[in-house]
């Protein structure tokens, strides 16, 4: 199968790839993963004072879709506030790198990831 | 279409596999489209029809998770859509460390120690599965599905141990 060369780019340039510490309370975590091929994807957001997210970092194990899209959405997410990361639809990801119907669930895997670390980050201050 | 019928199996989780192999070469023989040369259109498209749910049945039978969950929807259960993604955070921790232990892992013997290790969580997992499967409540069956899923993960990951394997074992 054939991978555009955006996944290409994201795979072999991966941006903002690593982590912080999770149990900072300006960083919200986000675990998901994908049954069908076994994908695992952390993204975590460092969240300022006034909810602008400024920093993302990912760490993805799974094929090059997964990589990419996770990738895309660490630059995507950076200057939005958390309510507005949750608006990135996988279809939006899924077209920013010309994903093939097969590979549409790494991409769904990516917004989750957002959905879990904002999550995270809500639960995290609820208290 | 119940594949432990076709195959004259108990539908349980725990079958036994070597009549499972012996009951496919049968039904094969019994089944195998070459037999029919002689045979009329309509029964050859009959027996075609046949041969291949007896290939589908043993490849479904023969692989715990799709047998599970093959049962799974035999009993009416659900099974989450593919794209549905787990959300089990201390689960997919735990699959983090795995994968990262397979990234620094550059020995055989490191390698071999993650295929028993592997291996191991794997048997786990399927005695639990066939605890809950023959228990067979509600709940019970939709924790079996939860579990089925979690199997899968581990099962990618041993395929990836054994092409790291092979590529480590091929340099050295």
């Amino acid at each position: 199968m054939a991978y555009s060369q955006k996944v290409i780019d994201h795979y072999e340039n991966p941006r903002n790839v690593g982590g912080f510490d999770k149990d900072d309370p300006s960083i919200a975590t986000g675990m998901v993963g994908a049954p069908a091929c076994g994908d695992v994807m952390k993204l975590q957001l460092k969240v300022g004072a006034n909810g602008i997210i400024e920093d993302a970092k990912f760490k993805t194990y799974g094929c090059g879709s997964a990589i990419a899209s996770s990738s895309l959405v660490t630059e995507w997410v950076k200057g939005k506030s958390i309510d507005e990361a949750t608006l990135i639809k996988n279809t939006d990801i899924a077209e920013e790198l010309a994903l093939p119907p097969v590979k549409i669930h790494c991409s769904i895997l990516a917004e989750d990831a957002i959905k879990a670390a904002v999550a995270d980050y809500k639960k995290k201050h609820s208290s | 279409m119940n594949y432990f019928e076709l195959y004259n199996l108990p539908a349980q989780f725990e079958i036994d596999l070597d009549k499972l192999k012996q009951h496919y070469q049968t039904l094969q023989k019994l089944t195998h489209p070459d037999k029919f040369a002689s045979a009329s259109e309509q029964q050859k498209r009959m027996y075609l029809t046949k041969n291949s749910q007896v290939n589908d049945a043993y490849s479904v039978l023969r692989m715990p998770v799709a047998r599970g969950e093959h049962l799974l929807e035999l009993r009416g259960i659900e099974l989450a859509n593919e794209q549905d993604t787990v959300g089990d955070v201390g689960f997919l921790m735990e699959q983090m460390e795995w994968r990262e232990a397979l990234e620094d892992a550059d020995s055989i013997k490191v390698l071999e120690q993650l295929v028993a290790d592997n291996h191991k969580t794997i048997q786990k997992q399927e005695y639990e599965i066939a605890q809950l499967l023959l228990k067979n409540t509600e709940s019970d069956n939709h924790e079996a599905a939860q579990e089925l899923r979690k199997m899968k993960f581990m099962i990618k990951l041993a395929s990836e141990i054994d092409s790291k394997l092979e590529r480590i074992s091929d340099v050295s």
